[in-house]
């Protein structure tokens, strides 16, 4: 008996649509994201993650809206974010059925943020998300949607956030995503060594091999991915199957 | 059978709703004394801070007519820290007192595994249980918690084990409870709910 490792399918939204590019560039249209949450959750995802990633306030009541529809399909746990703010932004998102919340930006610029939104609605509803890339010998953190560099490594701020009260963390690798060449397991398994609350590995998904990678050798307790299940290039039956099959534990469903 | 959900200004009632809907039971919010006794049975869920949730049970004055409904025997489900409300206090508000319906207390989970106990999880059973009746002995329930009750006496039913071994299914009488969310555990977790749903009419 033990904690699974999650299996995570990530929908980026243009705050109504899922939307999908290349390390962060060149969007294109990839579906309804309530369509793509049913699916999901009769598929076995052990949650859902949606994202605002255009994050403007014009569409904040768009993306609130887009939050109730999904959770509507859901009977698993749902994390949304982009552009949270303050602890009023982070309500919102959980008042329209977001069990947890990302934050980012604007927790870099003012890490109180993480403190205020843990004391309000406790740590485990608290996820940092971090944008990291390779930068000589260790990872910076990006903000902006990846555009912005901060010149902070993304060891140290992972461990910075988990003081100020991040109850998870979300890192995403720069470098991999949208690659389909595999998690940036050397990054993962820094972060995750660097902190004692879970970590989500983003970034690179691909076959099952590559989640295997990141379970051992990224010590991720977590991985996400989008584009392989929307296109349905990787089911997530058979993922978990072939996962549970090399020991790693999973909640098997279906 | 009028199944109410106790309002309190947080928690995840949608959610809660929602999984009974799916599973073809209507519900209503109770956020005031009256409404505590005009229903055949009670839901607590809970998301957020031990504190928190017993500081607006009391502004709510919701505190004794919540103790006296299960006196009275209606059936009451805790869902998260809906179960740590039922205890007499909790390491995680020290000086807030709980609904006290078991004597014992709410521990932070020691630091032995990651924290906070996040995602999908086994049970251990340890008596029969009415909850999980017709539930796989290896499901797995989703758990978001870095607290818990270790000990809960004869009422624990099942326990799971995380940092230590914990309560994860409460059952004396009509007091049911669940350290995980069954509203968020797919499949098995709507069962949960409808064994729950089934008692209760049996009760009433």
């Amino acid at each position: 008996m033990s904690l699974a490792h999650r299996i995570i399918p990530c929908l980026d939204t243009d705050g109504e649509r899922v939307v999908k590019g290349v390390n962060f560039v060149n969007l294109r249209d990839a579906g309804d994201p309530a369509a793509l949450a049913a699916r999901y959750n009769i598929e076995g995802a052990d949650e859902l993650v949606v994202l605002d990633i255009a994050a403007s306030r014009d569409h904040r009541p768009t993306f609130l809206e887009t939050i109730r529809r999904v959770a509507a399909e859901l009977a698993i746990p749902l994390t949304a974010g982009g552009g949270v703010a303050n602890v009023d932004d982070g309500r919102a998102i959980l008042r329209a059925g977001a069990d947890k919340l990302t934050v980012n930006t604007a927790a870099i610029r003012n890490p109180a943020l993480l403190t205020a939104l843990a004391a309000e609605f406790g740590s485990q509803a608290v996820v940092l998300a971090i944008d990291a890339k390779r930068v000589g010998n260790r990872w910076e953190a990006f903000v902006r949607g990846g555009s912005v560099p901060t010149g902070m490594d993304a060891v140290v701020w992972a461990r910075h956030g988990v003081e100020c009260g991040a109850g998870e963390i979300l890192i995403t690798s720069m470098d991999k995503d949208g690659t389909r060449s595999g998690f940036d397991c050397p990054l993962t398994a820094a972060i995750s060594r660097a902190v004692s609350i879970p970590v989500i590995a983003s970034g690179g998904a691909d076959t099952p091999e590559t989640f295997l990678e990141v379970f051992r050798e990224g010590s991720a307790d977590a991985a996400l991915a989008a584009s392989i299940f929307h296109d349905s290039i990787q089911g997530l039956g058979a993922l978990k199957r072939y996962l549970g099959e090399n020991g790693i534990a999973v909640r098997q469903t279906g | 059978m009028k199944i109410a959900l106790v309002e309190y200004g947080a928690g995840n009632l949608p959610s809660v709703e929602r999984a009974l809907s799916h599973i073809g039971v209507e519900s209503l919010r109770a956020s005031t004394s009256q409404a505590l006794v005009d229903c055949d049975a009670l839901i607590l869920p809970g998301v957020g801070h031990f504190g928190a949730l017993m500081r607006s049970l009391g502004e709510r004055a919701l505190v004794a007519p919540l103790r006296e409904a299960v006196s009275r025997g209606t059936p009451l489900l805790g869902i998260c820290l809906g179960l740590q409300a039922m205890f007499a206090k909790s390491d995680e508000a020290p000086g807030d007192a709980g609904l006290a319906l078991f004597p014992q207390k709410v521990s932070a989970l020691p630091p032995a595994d990651r924290l906070p106990h996040m995602g999908w999880n086994q049970l251990r059973r340890s008596r029969p249980s009415r909850l999980l009746e017709g539930v796989p002995e290896d499901a797995y329930f989703y758990f978001a918690h870095s607290y818990a009750a270790l000990d809960a006496g004869e009422a624990g039913v099942a326990f799971c084990d995380h940092c230590t071994s914990f309560v994860a299914v409460l059952e004396r009488k009509n007091v049911f409870a669940t350290q995980f969310h069954p509203e968020k555990s797919g499949p098995v977790g709507a069962q949960i709910l409808s064994n729950f749903v089934r008692q209760s009419g049996a009760k009433g």
